[in-house]
């Protein structure tokens, strides 16, 4: 498009008015997330009287004392094992089991798999009273495990049928030329479906990670110990010790979203295409 | 699926070498696959998916505060006092208006903004990152930002409210309200998601059927509504669907801004469940509250995709 079109359409009202609504909305959208980000670079009494311009005075301090205090690291340390063992538990046991669904042949797969995809229908909270039962009995309570394990069971039912729609385009003929040359399932499995599959791999775990970093239910209900709070968790505690301190909070929040927003921005085509396949073909 | 591999001559060589093997594709080997591969999946689903379900229902005839074994059997006595409770109703209107403010706020929002950024000119690839950014913050997180918006002393809204010479509100205090802000925040927060699914439905459209309208004579609204919303219709679906799944789900939202409260006023059915039998361990009656989310979701996914979603 060469310069003279594109002045001439920046006149057109139709394009005029398709950019106000733009802008609008884009407006909408930033302006609470920089007010956030600037507020943890304000005094409390500059917030009050300027909540959203830049700062006159950067107070670096904010953000310093909340970098060198060992908590924000613990709850970012918490979130990342928990979610690392969602994730990890979650791939190996969906893609077994997806894999079966895919290319073996049983009296009673087809009822297997909708008992399963059941679990897309309700949300985990409708039975989390039972869980925290059935977790303290089990003297899971208060651990890692007391949290990933249900979160992996919960998010089974997308992951398998995610993973073994992807499974079933890979060409049976290759399997049965490989079990013919006395290749094994497993290993067929090991070594030709699950390298071929990185892609399904990779948006499943995308999934799976955004929703177990991002959990509050289940930790608030399986975890009693402030050591072991991932970080919605531990944010929640933090601004309940700081109520009204908004230039801390808003500080602390900035630093506990970081993560997700530059994991975004350097991966941002992986996870869209990933959170939305997932919502689509589920 | 045909498999004609399975009458070449080189097969029929080949399988009674893999017989003597012992690791062909015989049933041996199908079954240790079936019970190496697919117990530790059932396993998990059933006990922490399925399992707290049917307890649910279980637990829900007793009056019990989930210490030792529960005796103290009340029948339906649970779900007469859910029923009876105000609060139970409120969260009840309450996600209907979520689901009112998805359909008639935040899809057409989405639907607008996918039709003007599934063009190509500069910036649209970066505004449909800005859109979506909100669905992947935590709700916790969102929520927290947002109780700072409306805060009445220190927030945008008080700030704005002061510019004019007026008293600042504490929105997220006042039941007439509190509801209303809890709306916004999820509209700012979801319309991304729905903008994202409209942009992948659009751009997997056929575009030949839209140039073949324009050639027709149509013009760009009616190649719009006859041509391309038309086409979206599964996509609409779906996104109603999610809407609707997502209101009886949203939890996470409330707890920041404002807990349900002032006066139960902006509970949703879980946070409604997390105040009132989780919080206090009335197992019996949260599981009650539960069981009729657990009811009224299962209902509605089924008639829904029974309706709305038969060829999908």
């Amino acid at each position: 498009m060469n310069r003279a079109e594109t002045t001439r359409e920046l006149f057109d009202p139709a394009v005029l008015f398709k950019a106000a609504f733009l802008t609008l909305i884009a407006i909408f959208v930033l302006v609470p997330l920089l007010a956030t980000f600037l507020g943890g670079f304000k005094s409390l009494g500059e917030l009050r009287v300027n909540p959203f311009g830049l700062p006159q005075h950067w107070e670096w301090q904010n953000y310093a004392d909340i970098l060198f205090s060992g908590r924000y690291w613990q709850l970012l340390r918490n979130s990342l094992i928990i979610s690392t063992l969602t994730v990890v538990l979650t791939l190996i046991v969906a893609s077994m089991a997806a894999f079966t669904f895919a290319h073996v042949r049983f009296f009673g797969s087809s009822m297997l798999l909708s008992y399963l995809t059941l679990g897309l229908l309700f949300p985990a909270a409708t039975a989390v009273l039972p869980l925290f039962i059935k977790v303290r009995d089990l003297g899971l309570l208060d651990t890692y495990f007391g949290v990933a394990l249900p979160q992996v069971a919960f998010s089974l039912a997308m992951s398998v049928l995610l993973l073994r729609r992807f499974f079933k385009d890979i060409p049976y003929e290759l399997l049965e030329a490989a079990l013919v040359d006395g290749c094994s399932y497993a290993k067929f499995f090991r070594y030709v479906t699950l390298p071929l599959s990185r892609p399904i791999l990779a948006t499943v775990g995308t999934i799976t990670f955004v929703n177990s970093w991002n959990a509050y239910l289940l930790p608030l209900v399986m975890l009693n110990t402030d050591a072991l709070y991932p970080w919605p968790l531990g944010i929640m505690v933090y601004q309940g010790e700081y109520s009204s301190e908004w230039h801390l909070i808003l500080a602390f929040i900035t630093l506990t979203i970081l993560p997700t927003i530059i994991l975004f921005l350097l991966a941002q085509k992986h996870i869209v295409a990933g959170l939305t396949s997932g919502a689509v073909k589920g | 699926m045909a498999r004609p591999i399975a009458s070449t001559p080189a097969m029929q060589v080949a399988r009674p070498l893999a017989v003597r093997a012992g690791r062909g594709p015989s049933w041996d080997g199908r079954f240790t696959v079936l019970i190496l591969f697919l117990p530790p999946a059932l396993l998990l689903f059933t006990l922490f998916v399925v399992l707290p379900i049917g307890e649910a229902a279980w637990y829900s005839g007793f009056n019990w505060n989930g210490f030792g074994r529960p005796t103290n059997w009340i029948g339906f006595d649970n779900y007469r006092f859910v029923l009876e409770t105000r609060a139970f109703w409120l969260a009840l209107r309450n996600n209907g208006l979520i689901i009112a403010v998805s359909l008639c706020v935040q899809l057409p929002l989405a639907l607008t903004l996918a039709l003007l950024l599934a063009e190509r000119f500069r910036g649209a690839v970066a505004l449909r990152m800005l859109f979506f950014m909100p669905y992947i913050l935590a709700e916790i997180a969102t929520g927290l930002i947002f109780s700072f918006v409306y805060d009445g002393d220190y927030g945008l809204v008080a700030s704005i409210w002061r510019s004019f010479g007026a008293e600042p509100p504490h929105l997220l205090a006042s039941t007439d309200t509190a509801m209303l802000a809890v709306l916004i925040v999820i509209v700012w927060k979801y319309f991304g998601f729905h903008m994202m699914l409209f942009i992948a439905a659009l751009q997997s459209i056929d575009k030949s059927l839209i140039e073949a309208a324009r050639i027709d004579g149509a013009t760009r609204t009616q190649s719009l509504r006859h041509v391309v919303i038309p086409l979206l219709y599964p996509t609409i679906r779906l996104s109603v669907f999610f809407a609707i799944i997502g209101s009886l789900q949203l939890f996470d939202l409330v707890m920041p801004l404002t807990r349900g409260g002032p006066a139960d006023s902006s509970n949703t059915m879980v946070s409604f469940l997390y105040n009132n039998g989780i919080s206090r361990m009335r197992v019996g009656y949260g599981s009650a509250i539960g069981v009729i989310l657990f009811v009224i979701c299962v209902t509605f996914a089924f008639t829904y995709k029974r309706w709305f979603m038969r060829d999908e």
